[in-house]
């Protein structure tokens, strides 16, 4: 039922104002007194040399990839975690194969190495 | 109540979808995308589909974003590249499948009317069962067969990941 | 609430538990396996297929429904897995030299074969538009990832790449097709939506035709019918050429599986309208297929535009819908799956690392050089251009009178057009191979290896024997839909 989700609607809002509130008050009475140096990125005291925005890695992106199969894993388990009293034995079964193949896959990229960074 | 929860939801999901298309940082978008799927969420909350909410925001806002971000951040080009396209001819296909996708959305509420066979789960089974034990008992037996095809369309995916991405150890 | 929890009985799905276990297998033992012997994998592979080959056998003659209505076993979905089955124990027969000598004999190339065959097996038995999805997606993602796997290949990673995205592409309408179907019937079971069309107010719903339609796109992006064939000639050259052989056999016969399963069971009611899209296709596929094939010059993109133009053929069988259509569909896909093997199983013993001789021209000459092989290679060209006693021939035969019996003439007229406007691409590579000199002079041997020469060897016996005596795969054809097109 929608209403059942009225304590996470209030988070939501308490968290939306808090964020913003703190940003929208620091602005409010901090101290504005900008110049050049400050202005510049911090890059431990050395002159900033060249662009900020670095190309990622193409590492990240295994990682990502990998996540969302895994992350896709997890979302399979919540509905099985709610009737998992029903289903019994034949549940955990079938949970089971699933979760074994993944497994497989898991060893895969392991032995593979592609979770070591270099 | 409802309502008014309706109409900010989808408020700031058109909105953020919009900032989405219009915003020069490709990261600014992808993050705007994040606001656009929470919105959806909440939207489906209202529907009485929290399973798919959970999902919306698990897998869309947390996966696939994070999948998005990187990709941007992989792919990132200098200013230079960014703008120097008209486009011409992607909009043009652009606008005529918006054109046909508004003429199918309108004929679809106008004028077809719901045919075919109703399943046992109606709106007020779905409220009794729950949403999420619904969807969790049909796929747990009926659809068991292909829950574990899945299981190894993932594994083909994994396998995919670490052959192309992964240089050789 | 309890709820009811459904029977399982794995039998009916064993050639796909055995696919799928030996998939697995091969992915774990590669782990622990040194590079030079990966070899031994390519023979666990073959057990594998063979395992599951036996099973379809044990399971022939059966006729039910399991796990909850979403698969039929019957003897149509078996003949397809003996399909599917064979064309993969071919692919990895050829395989196993040529990924050594392309130095991708990483053992990742076994098990996405494996998959993707038990994807094609899902589809065959697929009665709910669920599973016929997933086994296709499952059918598709081993091959974008089989498609780029000569990484340093500049064009392996473009195939990859357009193949992916295109791909991609299709599932989208595949899957909205899917929806609107769903949307205007209430059901994803396809002899439940056959029952359903029976309502007026169902079969006349709009939705219900534009579903029906992205299907149709959907599965011809699959197949390569024009006009969704624009991925196929540039996947097909820049993939490694033993994917290509199997993409070029397996993904045609899964789709058109698929194909047969959405249209003559479960829109059969809807035959007047899906008829008239898939002549328009069939003539298209049919005569640009050819025209564009007799311009190239390169032997796999030749190959491509040949199979684009075979999948035009084997629309004249589901046009006509008969009992004769659909059997001949059955007995001109094993006949497509070994003539197109062979072809490919030559066009690998004559390529060079890197893919190279890959021109037509470099086929001059090796007619006399190495005479076996090159009359096995013009058995298989005379047989993909239908010219008797070649299974080409007897295939073309059976699929065209088909659609004759069906009162579809001019279409009949077209395709025999198109086989003889075929007959001059595919004699110009014999043409070449007999009575041209070669280029160039000091040509590097080719080396036989033992698995190729096998391949080879049931191809050519394949075609010869269905090209002289083909009653008996012709028989086996008509009993495997003995119980599709009654019920």
């Amino acid at each position: 039922m929608p209403i059942d989700f009225l304590p996470i609607l209030i988070l939501l809002i308490l968290s939306a104002l808090m964020s913003g509130g703190m940003v929208f008050l620091s602005h409010l009475f901090g101290r504005k007194e900008p110049n050049p140096s400050k202005l510049s990125p911090y890059e431990c005291g050395i002159p900033p040399v060249g662009d900020a925005r670095l190309r990622f890695s193409v590492k990240f992106f295994v990682v990502a990839m990998l996540f969302i199969i895994f992350d896709f894993e997890g979302v399979t388990i919540y509905p099985w975690a709610v009737i998992f009293r029903k289903l019994h034995l034949f549940g955990l079964v079938e949970m089971g194969v699933f979760l074994g193949v993944l497994l497989i896959g898991l060893v895969y990229i392991w032995r593979k190495g592609a979770l070591q960074w270099d | 109540m409802e309502l008014t929860l309706f109409v900010i939801f989808g408020a700031v999901a058109v909105a953020s979808a919009f900032m989405v298309i219009v915003s020069r940082n490709p990261v600014v978008s992808a993050l705007f995308l994040i606001l656009t799927f929470f919105c959806l969420a909440g939207l489906y909350v209202l529907l009485n589909a929290q399973f798919i909410a959970a999902l919306q925001i698990i897998v869309y806002a947390g996966a696939i974003m994070v999948l998005f971000v990187f990709v941007v951040m992989l792919l990132r080009t200098g200013k230079e590249a960014r703008r120097g396209y008209r486009l011409i001819f992607q909009k043009s296909i652009g606008i005529i499948f918006v054109v046909l996708f508004l003429l199918l959305l309108g004929s679809i509420t106008l004028m077809v009317s719901v045919t075919g066979m109703r399943g046992p789960y109606t709106a007020e089974a779905v409220r009794h069962i729950g949403n999420t034990q619904a969807f969790a008992s049909v796929l747990f037996t009926d659809y068991l067969y292909p829950f574990e095809i899945i299981s190894v369309l993932l594994l083909a995916g994994i396998i995919g990941a670490v052959v192309l991405a992964k240089r050789k150890r | 609430m309890p709820i009811p929890l459904p029977t399982v009985n794995l039998i009916d799905i064993s050639p796909e538990i055995i696919l799928g276990v030996f998939g697995v297998l091969v992915l774990l033992i590669d782990l622990f396996l040194r590079r030079e012997r990966k070899g031994h994998l390519a023979v666990l592979s073959l057990i594998g297929v063979v395992g599951a080959f036996y099973a379809s056998l044990r399971l022939w003659g059966s006729s039910h429904y399991a796990f909850s209505q979403s698969i039929v076993v019957d003897n149509l979905s078996l003949f397809f897995n003996g399909i599917f089955l064979l064309g993969t124990a071919l692919v990895i027969l050829m395989s196993v030299s040529y990924i050594r000598r392309e130095g991708i004999n990483l053992g990742e190339y076994y098990s996405l074969l494996l998959f993707s065959t038990l994807g094609m097996l899902i589809i065959s038995s697929g009665n709910d538009l669920i599973i016929l999805f997933l086994g296709l997606e499952l059918v598709s993602i081993p091959l974008y990832i089989l498609s780029g796997f000569a990484r340093t290949n500049l064009k392996s990673n473009e195939a990859a790449l357009k193949y992916l995205l295109l791909g991609v592409f299709a599932t989208a309408f595949l899957l909205y097709g899917i929806a609107l179907v769903y949307g205007s019937t209430g059901s994803i079971k396809l002899p439940m939506i056959a029952k359903l069309l029976s309502d007026t107010a169902v079969s006349s719903n709009p939705l219900l035709f534009i579903g029906m339609g992205m299907l149709i796109i959907g599965f011809g992006f699959k197949v390569a019918l024009v006009p969704f064939h624009m991925w196929t000639p540039d996947v097909y050259e820049g993939a490694p050429t033993s994917v290509t052989a199997f993409m070029s056999v397996g993904v045609k016969a899964a789709g058109f599986a698929a194909l047969l399963r959405v249209l003559l069971t479960a829109l059969d009611k809807l035959q007047f309208s899906w008829v008239s899209i898939l002549v328009v296709l069939a003539i298209l596929t049919m005569t640009v297929g050819n025209v564009i094939a007799l311009v190239q010059t390169n032997i796999k993109r030749l190959l491509a535009y040949s199979s684009i133009a075979h999948a035009g053929y084997l629309l004249l069988g589901l046009v006509a819908g008969s009992r004769l259509g659909v059997s001949s569909i059955l007995f001109y896909l094993v006949v497509y799956a070994l003539m197109n093997l062979g072809a490919f199983a030559v066009v690998i013993l004559v390529g060079r690392k890197g893919d190279q001789n890959l021109h037509l021209n470099d086929y001059a000459g090796l007619g006399y050089r190495y005479p076996l092989m090159g009359a096995a290679m013009s058995i298989f060209l005379f047989s993909l251009a239908g010219i008797p006693p070649t299974a080409g021939f007897v295939a073309k035969f059976y699929i065209f009178s088909a659609a004759v019996k069906e009162g579809f003439v001019k279409l009949a007229i077209i395709g025999v057009l198109n086989s003889a406007l075929s007959l001059f691409y595919y004699l110009r590579i014999m043409v070449i191979m007999y009575m041209r000199e070669p280029e160039k002079k000091e040509v590097l041997p080719i080396l036989f290896s033992p698995g190729l020469v096998i391949a080879l060897l049931i191809a050519v016996l394949g075609v010869l024997y269905l090209g002289i005596l083909p009653s008996r795969v012709l028989d086996l054809a008509t009993s495997a839909i003995r119980t599709f097109l009654s019920g």
